[in-house]
C-alpha cells in the first residue's frame, strides 16, 4: 500500500493504509471471478476502434499566451513555472 | 537489472585482464516545425514558455495528435541505420517529475518503430542497433539558489516547457562497443548520418543530441559485469573521457573486491569524474501501458520504400566511393575529413574533369587543415593543376603556389600560371646530370651515404635543388640518388 | 418540489426561435426563472452562466434579426457537464483540485453545440472526475433527483440529468465511461445516449478513462436526442480516436418503425435487476414484437465479466490521466518543502476518497508484477466481450436490457461498500468496453412511481437502428 501510494503521489495519513488496503482487497476479491477464465490466445484489446495511421501535418499553430498561462499557475517567476526544491525526485 | 551475455565481438584488454563493454543510448531531437503531438513550435533558444499549448502543458482535456513529418524523419533514421521499420504503438511511461507535464511520457515500449539495425564504424566494424523509437521530450528545469545551478542546495526550481513535446528518436545500440575510441567514432558517425538525412541538427552542445553510456567491465572470458549509466556527456571528447574514467573506476572497485551497483551516474566535466546520481531500485516502476489516446502506426511497404528511396548517399558509402576513386583507405584522415565536410562530390568532380582524384583529395584536405574551407576553384581548374602534378611538370611546392593563385583569382588555367611563374618542367633526363655533378662535387658526403649514413643524402639533394633554382622535384631527385646508390653498392 | 410540468423540447424551442415566434432571450429567461425557483433544492449546477447566456442569447437574436441562419439548435439552453472545458469559464470536474481553474480553450463538443445555436446555461455537477453512480462523490455536495429529492439522480452525470429533468434546460451534455449517461437518464426519466466510441470528439473532455469515455446528450424525447447527436457527431482532427467518416443521419430514421428488425434478448444476462425494472423491460419486448419486430434469444457469455474488466481498465487509465494534477502548472497547490512532497500533499488534499481509491487501484493494476494478472487480463476480457457482442449481432440488430438494475435510490443507501455502488453499472459497462453505442429510453415507472429506463444496445456505428427502436418504444408509451 505504501508503495502504491508513493507511485500515485498520495500521502497516507494515520489509518489510511489499513483502510485502503482493506477496501482494495475487498475489490480484488470481488474481481477474482476472472481468475478461472482461460485467456490463452486471446488478443488484448487496447482500443475499441481499429483505426491506424492518424496524423496531423507539421504545421505551426499559435501558442497560448504565456502571461495568461503563468497567471493561472500556482507559482511562477521569470516567465517560468516555479516549484519547491526538487530534492528526492525520482 | 540486465546482465549481458558475452558476445563474439572482439574484446580489447584494458589492463590486467579487464575488458570493457559499452552500449550507447542517443536521444536525438527531430528537425520538425512543430512538436510530436501538437502544433506549437519546435524551436531552440526562444524565451521560456513561448511555445506552449494545451497539449504541451498537459492541460486537462487536451489530446495528442501525431506529427506525420516526425514519423517520416524517425523512419528515415531507422532506414539509415539499416533497421527494420515495423508496425508500432505508443505507450505511456508514468512517473512524476515537475518538467514532465502529464506525469507520463508518451514513448514506445515493446513495439518500437525501428528495430534490428546496425551502424558501420569507418574502419568497418558493425555496431548493432537494438531499436530506434519515438518519444516526446520533457521540459527543462533550472535550479535557483544552489551552488552552480545544482539541484542539491537549490532554493527552488523554475520550469520552461518549450522543449516539452519536442519529437525525439532514441537510438539504442547493442553492447557492441569495446573502447572509448569506438564510442567516439560511433557518435561521430551517427551524427554525420543524422545531418546527411536532415533528421536533426544533432548539436550535442545544445542538447539536440544527447548521449548516455552504459558502461561495464568484466574479466576476459567471464559474463558482462553490472553496468552503470553515465549521463550529462556534452561532447564527443567528454564521452571518451567519461568512459575511460568510468571503466577505471569500476576496475579499481572490482580489484578492491567491491561490488558494482547498478547506478545512474553524472559526468562532471570540471573534475573529470562520474558521480552517483541515483541507484536503480526496484522502486522504478513506470507502469507502461498502451497509450489510449493514439492509434497504431502501420507503415505500408510503399511508404517505407518511398522514404528509403529518398535517402541520400550516407557518409559511409560516400567514404567508400571516394576511397575507391582515390586509392586511399576508407578511414584515411583525408577521406574522413573531405566526406565530413561534404567536399567529396567536388573531389570526384575534379576526377570527372580529367584530374587526379588522389591529388585533389590531398589539396582539399589540406585546405581544410589550413583555412577550414574548400579551395574556391572550379573543379576543371583544379583538375588542370593535378594533371601538371602527376605528370611531374610541377613539384608539390610549386603546385601549392599555383593553387594559391588559382584561389586568389577564383580559378584559371594552372599551366598558364606555372608558365608565368617560370615553373619550367625539369624532367628526369635533365635531373640526372645535375645529380651526377653533385655526387662528383661532394665525394665525402657520397661515401658516407653509400656506407649507410642516410642523413648524408641531404647535402647531395640540396646541391641539386640549388643548381635547379628550386625547380627540381625533391622526390624525383631522391629517387635518382637512391638509384645511383643501388648501382654503386 | 411541485410535480413536474411538461417541459419544452429541443425541437419545439429551436423551431420557435428559428421562426421568430420567440426570442432566444425570452426562452432563456424562462429557463433561468426555473433555475431560480428550484436550483437551491436540486443543486444541478456547479455554476450557472446567467450573464454569459443572456449575452449569447441576445447576440443570437441579433443574428436572426439580421437574417443569418442561427443553426438547428437555435436558442436552445444547454447544460454542460462540468468536465467539458469552456474557455475562460471555471471547469472543475467537481474536484477541489481544479477549483478556480479556467481552461484556455473550449471542448470540440461544446464548440459544436454553440455553433449550432445552443446557449450554454451552466456547468453541471458530477461525481468527482466522473467516478460514481449517484453524484454523491462531488466535492461540492450531491445533486438531488427532481422526481424525488430524497433520492439520487444517478451518476456520474447526475447534474446534467437533473438539469433536464427539472426543466432548467431542454438538453444537457453528459459523458459516459461505464454508464454515466444511461444510468442517470434511467433514474431521471430521460433519454440518454452513449454514442459509438469515436463518434463524438473527446477533445476538451477531461479524461477519466480515455478508451471508454464518450460524450452524449440527455433529452426528454428520442427526436430531440437524435437532433442533438447529429450536431455533436463528426470527425475532429484534434482527437486521434475520432472516426474519420461522416456521421449517420438520425432524425431521418425515427419513423421507420421496427417491422422486420430482430431484437435480441440476452439469456445469460447477469441477475441483479429488481422485479419492477425487469417487468418494464419485458413490456418493452412485448411492445416491439407487437410493432413487428422478432425477439431473438442470444448469449453474451462474457457480459458478466464486464464489471471486473471495467474496474481494472478504467482505474488504470484514470491513475495515469489524473497524474497531471500535480500542483505545478494549474489548479490548486498545497505548499511543502520539496516538489515531491508538494505533489503528494496537493493531490491528497485535492482529490476525494473515491478518486484516491481508484487511482490506487489503477496504479496497483498496472504495477510491475501485477500487470499481467490484472490490467493485461482485463484487456483480454475486453476482447472476449467485444467478440461475444459481435457474435450476438450476427443474429440480431439490437439488444434490450435494463439500463439500471434499480429505480432511483435514496442518498447513502449504498453505504460504504464501493462494490455496491459499482453494481449500478452492471448492464451499461460492457458496451463501453466494446466501444458500441447504447441508450436508455424511459419506459414507464416502477416502484415508488419512479421511472425505469430500458437500454437499447447496438453494434459500432449502429446508431440508426438504435434510434429506430428507441422511437418505436417511445411511440408505444404514448
Amino acid at each position: 500500500m505504501v508503495k502504491v501510494a508513493r507511485l500515485s503521489r498520495l500521502a497516507l495519513g494515520p489509518g489510511d493504509a489499513e483502510r485502503y488496503l482493506s477496501q482494495l482487497s475487498g475489490m480484488l476479491e470481488h474481481f477474482a471471478d476472472i481468475d478461472a477464465l482461460d485467456l490463452d490466445g486471446v488478443e488484448p484489446m487496447t482500443q475499441p476502434l481499429p483505426l491506424v495511421n492518424v496524423f496531423r501535418d507539421d504545421v505551426l499553430r499559435p501558442s497560448l499566451d504565456r502571461d495568461e498561462v503563468l497567471a493561472a499557475a500556482p507559482a511562477s517567476e521569470d516567465g517560468r513555472f516555479r516549484v519547491p526544491p526538487m530534492i528526492g525526485e525520482s | 537489472m540486465t546482465i549481458y551475455t558475452t558476445s563474439d565481438q572482439d574484446f580489447v584488454e584494458l589492463s590486467d585482464g579487464w575488458e570493457l563493454v559499452v552500449g550507447l543510448e542517443v536521444h536525438v531531437e527531430l528537425a520538425t516545425n512543430t512538436k510530436l503531438f501538437s502544433g506549437s513550435a519546435n524551436r531552440f533558444g526562444d524565451e521560456p514558455n513561448m511555445n506552449i499549448d494545451p497539449v504541451t502543458l498537459g492541460l486537462p482535456g487536451a489530446l495528442p495528435v501525431l506529427n506525420r513529418h516526425a514519423v517520416e524523419l524517425a523512419m528515415r533514421v531507422g532506414l539509415a541505420l539499416n533497421c527494420t521499420v515495423q508496425p508500432s504503438i505508443f505507450h505511456r511511461k508514468n512517473y512524476f517529475y515537475p518538467d514532465l507535464p502529464k506525469a507520463y511520457q508518451i514513448s514506445q515500449y515493446d513495439q518500437p518503430l525501428n528495430i534490428d539495425g546496425y551502424l558501420a564504424l569507418p574502419g568497418g566494424k558493425l555496431i548493432g542497433i537494438e531499436r530506434a523509437h519515438m518519444e516526446e521530450d520533457t521540459g527543462k528545469s533550472t535550479h535557483i539558489g544552489g551552488a552552480g545551478g545544482r539541484i542539491h542546495g537549490a532554493d527552488h526550481s523554475l520550469i520552461d516547457f518549450n522543449r516539452a513535446g519536442v519529437p525525439l528518436v532514441e537510438i539504442v545500440s547493442r553492447p557492441d562497443i569495446r573502447t572509448a575510441e569506438e564510442a567516439r567514432q560511433y557518435v561521430t558517425e551517427l551524427r554525420g548520418i543524422l545531418l546527411a538525412i536532415d533528421a536533426s541538427d544533432a548539436k550535442m552542445e545544445e542538447g539536440s543530441m544527447r548521449v548516455d553510456a552504459n558502461v561495464s567491465v568484466h574479466r576476459a572470458g567471464e559474463p558482462f559485469g553490472t553496468r552503470c549509466e553515465i549521463k550529462n556527456v556534452n561532447s564527443v571528447r567528454s564521452l571518451g573521457r567519461a568512459i575511460d574514467y568510468e571503466a577505471r573506476r569500476q576496475i579499481d572497485m572490482r580489484n578492491a573486491g567491491e561490488p558494482i551497483l547498478q547506478q545512474t551516474r553524472h559526468w562532471d566535466e570540471n573534475d573529470g569524474r562520474t558521480h552517483t546520481l541515483r541507484t536503480k531500485e526496484d522502486a522504478d516502476d513506470y507502469r507502461y501501458f498502451p497509450e489510449p489516446d493514439l492509434v497504431p502506426i502501420v507503415p505500408s511497404p510503399e511508404w517505407i520504400a518511398s522514404i528509403r528511396d529518398a535517402l541520400p548517399l550516407l557518409p559511409g558509402a560516400r567514404r567508400l566511393r571516394l576511397a575507391a576513386a582515390s586509392g586511399a583507405a576508407a578511414d584515411a584522415e583525408s577521406v574522413m575529413v573531405v566526406v565530413e565536410r561534404e567536399q567529396d562530390d567536388y573531389v570526384l568532380a575534379v576526377g570527372a574533369a580529367g584530374g587526379d582524384v588522389a591529388r585533389a583529395l590531398v589539396h582539399v584536405k589540406e585546405a581544410y587543415a589550413e583555412q577550414g574551407s574548400s579551395p574556391a576553384v572550379p573543379a576543371v581548374d583544379l583538375a588542370g593543376l593535378t594533371q601538371l602534378e602527376v605528370s611531374g611538370k610541377l613539384t608539390a611546392t610549386q603546385a601549392k603556389q599555383v593553387l594559391a593563385e588559382l584561389v586568389a583569382n577564383g580559378g584559371g588555367d594552372a599551366a598558364a600560371i606555372a608558365a608565368v611563374r617560370g615553373f619550367e618542367a625539369i624532367d628526369s633526363s635533365s635531373l640526372e646530370p645535375m645529380v651526377d655533378a653533385a655526387i662528383a662535387a661532394q665525394p665525402d658526403a657520397w661515401a658516407k651515404f653509400v656506407a649507410g649514413d642516410a642523413k648524408a643524402v641531404g647535402a647531395i639533394v640540396g646541391a641539386v635543388m640549388k643548381a635547379s633554382k628550386g625547380k627540381a622535384d625533391g622526390k624525383a631527385v631522391s629517387a635518382i640518388v637512391e638509384a645511383r646508390k643501388a648501382a654503386a653498392s | 418540489m411541485p410535480s413536474l410540468p411538461s417541459f419544452p423540447t429541443v425541437l419545439n424551442t429551436a423551431a420557435a426561435v428559428r421562426s421568430g415566434t420567440r426570442s432566444a432571450l425570452d426562452v432563456l429567461d424562462e429557463h433561468l426563472a426555473r433555475v431560480t425557483e428550484c436550483e437551491t433544492e436540486i443543486h444541478a449546477f456547479n455554476l450557472v452562466l446567467a450573464d454569459e447566456a443572456r449575452a449569447a442569447a441576445a447576440a443570437l437574436d441579433a443574428r436572426i434579426a439580421a437574417g443569418d441562419d442561427p443553426g438547428p439548435l437555435a436558442g436552445v439552453p444547454i447544460a454542460l457537464k462540468d468536465n467539458m472545458c469552456t474557455q475562460g469559464i471555471p471547469t472543475t470536474c467537481s474536484s477541489r483540485i481544479l477549483e478556480g481553474w479556467r481552461p484556455p480553450y473550449t471542448a470540440t463538443a461544446v464548440d459544436k453545440v454553440v455553433a449550432a445555436g445552443a446557449i450554454p446555461i451552466g456547468k453541471t455537477n458530477l461525481d468527482e472526475f466522473a467516478m460514481g453512480s449517484s453524484t454523491e462523490n462531488s466535492a461540492f455536495g450531491p445533486t438531488r433527483n427532481p422526481l424525488d429529492p430524497s433520492r439520487v439522480p444517478g451518476g456520474s452525470s447526475g447534474g446534467s440529468a437533473a438539469a433536464v429533468a427539472a426543466g432548467f434546460a431542454p438538453v444537457s451534455l453528459g459523458s459516459d465511461t461505464g454508464g454515466s449517461i444511461r444510468q442517470p437518464a434511467a433514474l431521471c426519466g430521460l433519454v440518454g445516449v452513449k454514442p459509438t466510441y469515436g463518434l463524438v470528439s473527446r477533445y476538451g473532455l477531461i479524461a477519466f478513462a480515455s478508451s471508454l469515455d464518450q460524450i452524449g446528450p440527455f433529452t426528454h424525447t428520442v427526436a430531440d436526442s437524435a437532433a442533438v447527436l447529429e450536431v455533436l457527431a463528426g470527425h475532429d482532427p484534434m482527437d486521434s480516436t475520432s472516426i474519420p467518416q461522416p456521421p449517420p443521419s438520425l432524425t431521418s430514421v425515427l419513423d421507420r418503425g421496427v417491422d422486420g428488425l430482430r431484437i435480441g434478448r440476452i439469456t445469460d444476462l447477469p441477475a441483479g435487476a429488481d422485479a419492477d425494472v425487469t417487468a418494464r423491460v419485458e413490456a418493452a419486448f412485448v411492445a416491439l414484437e407487437k410493432a413487428g419486430a422478432t425477439i431473438v434469444d442470444v448469449t453474451v457469455p462474457a457480459f458478466g465479466y464486464g464489471l471486473t474488466a471495467y474496474y481494472l481498465v478504467a482505474p488504470a487509465e484514470a491513475s495515469s490521466n489524473l497524474s497531471r494534477y500535480d500542483g505545478v502548472r494549474f489548479g490548486m497547490r498545497v505548499t511543502a518543502g520539496t516538489t515531491a512532497e508538494m505533489m503528494a500533499v496537493t493531490r491528497t488534499a485535492g482529490f476525494g476518497e473515491e478518486v484516491k481509491r481508484r487511482i490506487m487501484l489503477g496504479t496497483y493494476a498496472l504495477s510491475a508484477g501485477y500487470y499481467d494478472a490484472y490490467y493485461g487480463k482485463a484487456l483480454k476480457i475486453r476482447r472476449m466481450i467485444s467478440d461475444d457482442f459481435s457474435r450476438a449481432y450476427e443474429r440480431c440488430d439490437v439488444l434490450i436490457t435494463p439500463a439500471s438494475p434499480t429505480v432511483a435510490f435514496e442518498f447513502g443507501s449504498k453505504g460504504d461498500n464501493p462494490i455496491a455502488m459499482y453494481l449500478c453499472d452492471t448492464y451499461t459497462i460492457p458496451t463501453n468496453l466494446a466501444g458500441h453505442p447504447g441508450m436508455s429510453v424511459p419506459y414507464g415507472t416502477g416502484d415508488h412511481g419512479l421511472p425505469v429506463g430500458v437500454q437499447i444496445l447496438a453494434p459500432a456505428l449502429g446508431e440508426q437502428v438504435m434510434y429506430q427502436v428507441a422511437a418505436e418504444l417511445e411511440r408505444s408509451m404514448a
